[in-house]
């Protein structure tokens, strides 16, 4: 791996406390550094700075140099150079570190701003706390309770504005909360790339808005929510649904494309509520698509699998198991693993192939890229297959091929993985000449014409990996439990492994890494634990050759495919 | 469809190319709509976005800000009283009042029959004359209230030739 | 002393009988004689006249003008433009609609020189709105100026050009502050950029090196030019060179426009000598000297101290008629020269209405982009109305000096200064007005005392 090249660090002093940082570090991101909370609305490290809220403002001083020869002039009191405090104070994310800048973030000017932005942003503000949804994650609360004054003096009327406007589909415009910090004008035009909102009218009567019969609908228009410093921007989904100091957050991956953009799920009581992006600076930044957030209603919806089935009565897990075992005594196995599918299942699918001597196939999805952070893979682990070895190229989304092997009479059974075999281009005929054997989550045509049918787990109720556009390896965590009656996919595959005559790998992750990472060359010796919240890059050169499906993206420029030799070299 | 005057388009075609950006046209091509067409309605505000290869909300922020612009047509004549403190000194709100009691009408709104729109705006740069009253785009100096009177006495002369020519700005 | 008489450089030749504002009137009182000469000296040394002549903006700021030039970013490969602000808005001040209205070639002919000196091509000329027969005058001046070879398109046979553009605005006084005035100008809502690191001399129209300057600042350079930096320098009073227009108002027997050196007449002169001193019958009670931005001043203070006069430091004991009308003596008494726009109320006026009145007029012309003057400027307002319209407590001085406060010194621009000063001061020099309002509005109102809130 490239390492970047060494940032030039300048030293600057907050709090009597000197820090190194690179150069171009505002004020804000330097006293994160040393743990000194600098409090702000508008500011977004992701986004432009404008220093309008100048809830930011802090001390700044500068060495004392003779105008004259330029010599440092010396404090008497602390035989140091002396510093030169301006009066005035300056915005903390504007300000970029310079050699000998020095902040002061504790000074009564400093407390005096603070209570002062939080008085103004206060005074127009409504009495909404009770029933906004922003309540517990809400910038003005934290801040006026860390550093407002705690009463008010104001007695004159409020500004009256629209409340509770349908902005969007999924977002919920409340202007009369809104501070006016231009973070979600900002996101829209220079993320989303939809400049589709801005400020009217003048003043303290300025409010946010679309243009009358426009709308926020874009992809991405729930961001604005995230980066609302307050409850003026709330997502539909989510109204008046949990407080969320009740929720728990659990990391996850968003399985809608390749980017795997980095995710919180929100739960509590076996119930998820909403699924919000986590920052990860080398793949999604502080983003996430619209699209990635619905899919934790899949874990509720329609035809969710709930009974193990054989031969479409309810059965049991190991009586199921044997009977598998004796389908696929006969030979003619295929075995139809998922893009879907965590590393760890991957590994157990093609161990399961190697077992029976079978022949594995993943099913392409393809879809529009956007250009952000959809991309045109919608499969999320398509490199899980190709890193295990599953498969060696990318996958076709027909099954032709195994269509042919089935007409033939080669294929007998189809051990599937998640995939809908019919919707993958196998026929009725094809699909009632085999024997079916189906793990998966909904009922679909090949549940309903599988012999034997393991219900297992979505994303959202068991641990594991994928591996992104980018080859990083990413871990996902269970933040519910699976659904009554369904099983991990990783138990299913072990025993099916075992039955079938391969070895007997435990469901673990922990120890079943031990294997993986001896078995997968690409994963070098790496452990599931080790494997940091941000993911890891894995060697993706083996598979260089290859025509990847996706296009430039956020953190994306795919590579050019390299001859087979020199990704063989 | 914008019906826009030849002049105008003609007008809006030259002054574009006077900047390097187009969006810097926003404004003279709002002062021509609204002289044009007596107001920006809803329909010129996504024709100049497009003109200008824009959005209609960074039109639309504009007509909002600057109160100049107007969204709704007003009365034949506009009469601006100023309010700042050497004309409030003066006697403006006197003034102003006297046009509205005169007119009958109430500020921002447009008179019964249609003749004027009474406005109270901010410092109009003459204040050693004042109180200082605009209407239309002549400037009037020293108008205390008998003054307003006399104006009014005026725009009222002149009313029956003006309702011939059509609603304008 | 009586006031020194006027001396009428840039004003020669306002409210003239028989002056108009064609190009043919111009020429024969001498015009473009200046530019001829201009054009065939180097460009830096015209910066350099500048810079000796001391010239400080006469917008409001008193930023000096030579320093302003010699800051731009030369070296970038950026077109360098001019953006002269015609956007006259600081109440109490009416000087450059004269300029623009009876005498708009003499601002072109500043403006050639000065886009020739900075190596300008394209200059837009941001005029106020409400100033449409300003813009139509400047508009047919600038023809004139193009077909005579003084302006457009090789000026004068010399191949440099530089065209001059009229630019509308539509009523905001946010526009008069000069990175709001470029967003304007940028077709965008002109919210003020922060500084650093959007100083207009690098980052400025279109990310270019911009410099904007004031009507009648630009006037100052055609003068300069002729008579020589250090000529210009020597008019006036050291520190506050040349002449500056000075716009009376309010309750003086004759407000008007009156141009003087620098530093050459007191406050007293001027109001009692040249503008007739007080309404019959009434006395002087408090005047503002640089627009409403500026502090106001209570008659009957006295501002003590030493200042520097030549190489000796001379103590000074004024009261408000001594104060020199310069930039700098009214800064050393707190307040400040600002636009030149003086404002005078008499014994008539209640201070806490005439606040309310100010206060409504920051209130409204808040851009609104940044939290302490959005919010804090229409409290204000609000607490300013509420004394007059309904009911004053005692604490309510208090109060709004409370808020001024928390907004001077935090805002992005100045406007957060401009619309906290005229209450810091009021409160400052009248408090027990403030204290006694509940009270006095319980007496019947005096005759003739009009409405200001």
């Amino acid at each position: 791996m490239i390492q970047p090249a060494s940032p030039e660090l300048i030293t600057v002093n907050i709090d009597g406390r000197e820090i190194a940082v690179p150069k171009g570090t505002n004020v804000i991101e330097a006293a994160r550094r040393l743990g000194v909370d600098v409090p702000y609305y508008c500011y977004h490290p992701k986004l432009t700075v404008v220093g309008n809220c100048r809830m930011c403002l802090v001390e700044m001083g500068t060495p004392a140099v003779d105008p004259a020869t330029k010599a440092p002039v010396m404090d008497p009191a602390t035989g140091k150079q002396r510093i030169n405090w301006s009066p005035r104070p300056t915005i903390g994310c504007a300000t970029n570190a310079l050699p000998g800048l020095h902040i002061r973030t504790t000074s009564p000017l400093v407390k005096d701003c603070r209570e002062g932005v939080m008085e103004f942003l206060l005074i127009n503000h409504p009495l909404d706390c009770p029933i906004c949804d922003q309540a517990g994650e809400c910038k003005l609360q934290e801040q006026s309770a860390g550093y407002g004054r705690g009463y008010s003096r104001y007695i004159e009327h409020k500004n009256v504005k629209p409340k509770r406007t349908l902005l969007g589909p999924r977002v919920m415009l409340d202007d009369e909360r809104c501070i006016l910090c231009s973070r979600c004008i900002r996101f829209s035009k220079e993320i989303a790339k939809d400049d589709v909102l801005g400020f009217v009218d003048r003043g303290s009567y300025s409010t946010l808005t679309c243009y009358p019969g426009r709308k926020l609908d874009n992809n991405y228009s729930l961001n604005t929510v995230d980066i609302c410093p307050v409850g003026a921007l709330t997502s539909t989904d989510f109204r008046f649904k949990m407080r969320v100091w009740f929720l728990k957050q659990t990391n996850s991956i968003d399985t809608e494309s390749s980017v795997g953009a980095n995710t919180v799920v929100w739960s509590r009581e076996g119930a998820v509520y909403r699924i919000t992006p986590r920052q990860n600076d080398g793949v999604n930044d502080t983003w996430m698509a619209d699209s990635g957030r619905i899919l934790y209603k899949d874990i509720r919806s329609q035809g969710r699998l709930d009974s193990i089935r054989l031969g479409g009565a309810e059965s049991a897990l190991e009586m199921a198991v044997k009977a598998v075992a004796d389908l696929l005594k006969r030979g003619g196995a295929a075995v139809v693993g998922s893009g879907r599918s965590s590393v760890e299942e991957q590994f157990l699918s093609r161990k399961l192939a190697d077992a029976l001597g079978a022949k594995a196939w993943i099913v392409g999805r393809a879809g529009q890229g956007d250009g952000i952070l959809v991309s045109a893979d919608r499969n999320p682990n398509v490199r899980g297959a190709l890193v295990t070895g599953l498969v060696a190229g990318v996958p076709s989304p027909s099954l032709e091929s195994l269509g042919e092997l089935i007409d033939s009479g080669a294929v007998v059974s189809v051990v599937s993985v998640g995939e809908d075999l019919a919707a993958a281009g196998l026929t009725a005929a094809q699909l009632a000449k085999v024997s079916v054997v189906y793990l998966g989550t909904h009922a679909n045509a090949t549940s309903a014409a599988a012999r034997v049918v393991f219900p297992t787990l979505t994303v959202f109720e068991k641990h594991g990996t994928f591996i992104n556009q980018q080859f990083r390896i990413q871990r996902f965590a269970k933040a519910v439990p699976g659904v009554a009656g369904a099983t991990d996919d990783l138990v299913v595959l072990a025993k099916l492994l075992a039955a079938a005559g391969g070895p007997r790998l435990g469901a673990e992750i922990g120890p079943l890494w031990t294997v993986l990472a001896a078995e997968v060359p690409a994963l070098g010796t790496m452990t599931y634990a080790d494997i940091p919240d941000t993911g890891l890059l894995v060697d993706g050169t083996p598979w260089a050759h290859l025509r990847f499906a996706e296009g430039p993206g956020l953190h994306f420029k795919p590579p050019e495919p390299a001859t087979k030799e020199a990704s063989h070299g | 469809m914008m019906n826009l005057r030849p002049e105008t388009l003609r007008e809006i075609d030259e002054v574009i190319p006077h900047y390097p950006q187009k969006r810097s046209a926003a404004l003279p091509l709002l002062h021509l709509v609204q002289e044009d067409a007596g107001y920006i309605s809803g329909e010129a505000i996504e024709w100049i976005a497009a003109r200008l290869e824009l959005q209609p909300i960074n039109i639309y922020e504009l007509v909002t800000f600057y109160p100049m612009f107007r969204q709704k047509p007003i009365g034949r004549r506009h009469i601006k009283v100023c309010r700042t403190l050497s004309c409030a000194i003066m006697g403006a709100y006197r003034t102003c009042a006297e046009f509205q009691k005169q007119f009958a009408t109430g500020l921002g709104d447009v008179s019964p029959g249609g003749e004027v729109t009474v406005e109270f705006v901010e410092c109009l740069a003459s204040c050693g004359t004042a109180p200082i009253v605009m209407i239309d785009d002549t400037l009037h100096e020293k108008v205390d209230v008998a003054k307003a009177r006399a104006l009014s006495d005026q725009i009222k002369a002149e009313a029956p030739s003006r309702a011939e020519t059509p609603l304008s700005g | 002393m009586p006031a020194p008489v006027q001396n009428r450089l840039i004003f020669k030749h306002i409210g003239e009988d028989g002056y108009t504002a064609d190009l043919a009137c111009y020429q024969r009182n001498g015009g473009y004689e200046v530019l001829k000469k201009a054009v065939l000296r180097k460009p830096e040394e015209l910066v350099d006249e500048v810079k000796k002549s001391g010239l400080r903006g006469r917008g409001g700021a008193g930023f000096p003008c030579g320093v302003k030039w010699s800051l731009l970013d030369r070296k970038s490969g950026k077109p360098i433009y001019l953006v002269v602000n015609a956007d006259e808005s600081e109440p109490g001040t009416f000087k450059d609609r004269y300029i623009i209205h009876q005498d708009p070639h003499q601002l072109i002919e500043g403006i050639m020189i000065t886009c020739f000196a900075n190596k300008v091509e394209r200059a837009f000329i941001y005029i106020r709105g409400e100033f449409p027969d300003g813009a139509k005058i400047l508009e047919k001046a600038i023809a004139e100026a193009r077909a005579a070879g003084f302006a457009g398109a090789n000026i004068l046979g010399t191949g440099y050009g530089c065209e001059i553009y009229v630019h509308r605005g539509a009523g905001a006084y946010i526009c008069g502050e000069e990175t709001g005035l470029i967003e304007s100008l940028e077709g965008k809502r002109p919210y003020p950029r922060i500084k650093p690191p959007y100083f207009p001399a690098v980052l400025g129209l279109y990310q270019c090196p911009t410099i904007v300057n004031n009507v009648e600042t630009l006037c100052h350079v055609k003068h300069i030019a002729a008579m020589g930096g250090e000529a210009y320098a020597k008019i006036g009073t050291p520190g506050n060179t040349g002449t500056r227009i000075l716009c009376v108002s309010g309750q003086v027997q004759r407000p008007g426009y009156y141009e003087f050196e620098v530093g050459k007449v007191t406050m007293g002169q001027l109001l009692n000598d040249v503008c007739g001193g007080p309404l019959p019958g009434r006395t002087f009670k408090a005047v503002i000297p640089g627009g409403s931005s500026a502090k106001v001043l209570r008659f009957g203070e006295r501002y003590k101290g030493k200042r520097k006069v030549g190489a000796d430091m001379v103590e000074y004991d004024w009261g408000v008629e001594d104060i020199p009308m310069d930039f700098d003596c009214l800064a050393m008494i707190g307040s400040m020269g600002g636009s030149g726009g003086v404002i005078v109320m008499d014994d008539s006026v209640s201070m806490v209405e005439a606040l309310g009145n100010i206060n409504a007029f920051y209130s409204h012309e808040s851009c609104g982009q940044c939290t302490p003057c959005r919010e804090g400027s229409i409290w204000m307002k609000k607490i300013t109305a509420r004394m007059v319209h309904g009911e004053a407590r005692p604490e309510d001085g208090a109060l709004l000096k409370s808020v001024a406060d928390q907004i001077a010194g935090r805002t992005i621009c100045a406007f957060g200064e401009a619309c906290a000063w005229p209450t810091q001061s009021f409160i400052a020099k009248f408090g027990d007005e403030f204290k006694g309002y509940a009270k006095s509005k319980q007496e019947p109102r005096a005759e003739g005392v009009p409405e200001l809130v």
